[in-house]
């Protein structure tokens, strides 16, 4: 009798003892797949930015080059409706593991990439742009700009990648599915034209 | 070629790794402040150069880096920078102050390569019109050195107000001085008391630690001024850059 109540216990405890350790490993993981979770976050406000900083040139940069005696008027119109557009497909980071949502908001964009490249090739053919000194101001900031999304898409990208890596390996996926943590979006590169990080003239 | 570049900017956008070298191209690890790879500038240029650019750093915690090589090999002008600004971590880590300077003097082709910091010093139209108006000139003309200091000097102006270099380093150095001497006044109390029957060595014994713990902190002899020029080599302080900057050709 009172040596099976000494093995129940010490079943018991070691029961417990385990349950601990995996308890504990269960919190750890799951805090760490928060901080991963953030850092997508982050880093997705940062594409954010980068993409309404462009959106937010596109005004300037079209009033310019209608200033210009017949300018092509379909090129320009083409980049406000693009503009347009973007600004209606909006994702929030919640939404980042939404596959449709996401390949709308990357279609949108690189709509807009379309558009202002093909803007800054007929802009080439327009001497009296080449020699504008806000023209090439406008087009020095598009530059940059353009560049700083590949930068910015690339480090989405990145952190993205730790935190599918992270939720998707076993014996961690258990607690990521039981968390709701789900694989997350990444950005694309082969579309055509769309993946030149610059505008070239 | 062209098709080889496209698979490896795929798989740059892809993975993102930026430890795997998938291309044929070096990202150079930076240990001066004014590096030139093509053997254009002499000595004495580059050691001007240098000069400006570590007072620069000392004055301001900017740190411009130049860099000229001869060619990229067909790479991405923008990615090469990006990487080496990223690789040798140019500005600090908590402004993100770096500026990368750079010039590929076969493709004829620069870059400003500006950190998240001094984005608003420096913009992209500034960055570009410093590379078009101050550098091209130059360079058109073939004057390198000319245009290279014309492109700097711009550089420095734009982001001279900006940060303004920490003066903590300074003090501690100060304060360690201060502690030295008061450690080897006591030193030389105690060895003094308790060697009273040791006879002349002991006066010795406190210069013998003082002179150990000094070797020890030899590089506060050239990071505090006086090490001159063999002291001063570039190393990074951890900033971070977005792809902000411009880039030019000539």
């Amino acid at each position: 009798m009172k040596k099976g109540w000494i093995i129940a216990l010490g079943v018991v405890g070691v029961i417990i003892f385990f349950a601990i350790i995996i308890i504990s490993w269960a919190i750890g993981k799951y805090n760490s797949f928060v901080s991963l979770n953030e850092g997508v976050k982050s880093s997705w406000s940062q594409v954010e930015n980068v993409y309404q900083r462009r959106a937010d040139l596109i005004p300037n940069l079209v009033a310019t080059v209608k200033g210009v005696a017949n300018f092509e008027k379909e090129t320009y119109t083409a980049v406000t409706e693009a503009r347009a557009k973007v600004g209606q497909v909006k994702i929030t980071a919640e939404q980042l593991d939404d596959p449709e949502a996401f390949a709308r908001f990357q279609r949108a964009q690189d709509g807009l990439s379309g558009a202002l490249q093909r803007l800054m090739v007929v802009a080439e053919n327009y001497p009296q742009l080449k020699a504008n000194e806000n023209f090439l101001q406008l087009q020095a900031q598009l530059e940059g700009t353009e560049n700083r999304i590949t930068v910015e898409r690339q480090k989405f990208n990145q952190v993205v990648q730790e935190y599918n890596t992270a939720i998707k390996r076993f014996p961690g996926m258990l607690i990521a599915n039981f968390g709701g943590f789900r694989e997350k979006q990444y950005f694309k590169a082969a579309e055509g034209a769309d993946q030149v990080p610059k505008v070239q003239f | 070629m062209k098709r080889s570049l496209l698979i490896s900017n795929i798989i740059i956008i892809l993975f993102l790794n930026s430890s795997i070298n998938f291309a044929q191209i070096n990202i150079p690890i930076l240990k001066n402040y004014a590096n030139d790879f093509t053997n254009t500038l002499n000595s004495s240029e580059l050691f001007t150069l240098e000069n400006k650019l570590k007072s620069f750093d000392d004055s301001t915690s900017n740190q411009v880096l130049f860099l000229m090589i001869s060619t990229l090999d067909g790479y991405s002008l923008e990615s090469y920078t990006f990487e080496t600004a990223t690789k040798n971590k140019i500005g600090s880590k908590k402004n993100n102050n770096g500026v990368l300077f750079f010039v590929a003097k076969e493709d004829r082709k620069m870059r400003i390569e500006v950190g998240y910091g001094l984005e608003g010093a420096l913009p992209d139209a500034l960055a570009s019109s410093i590379l078009r108006n101050e550098v091209r000139p130059y360079f058109k003309a073939g004057d390198y050195y000319g245009g290279i200091t014309a492109g700097i000097d711009a550089i420095i102006s734009a982001t001279k107000g900006e940060y303004k270099a920490e003066k903590k380093s300074e003090k501690t150095k100060g304060i360690s001085f201060f502690f030295l001497i008061i450690l080897f006044i006591i030193i030389s109390l105690i060895s003094r008391r308790g060697g009273r029957g040791g006879g002349g060595g002991s006066g010795i014994l406190p210069w013998l630690i003082l002179s150990s713990m000094s070797s020890g902190r030899s590089s506060w002899g050239s990071s505090g001024g006086f090490g001159g020029f063999s002291g001063g080599g570039f190393s990074g302080g951890g900033g971070s850059f977005g792809g902000g900057g411009a880039s030019g050709s000539w």
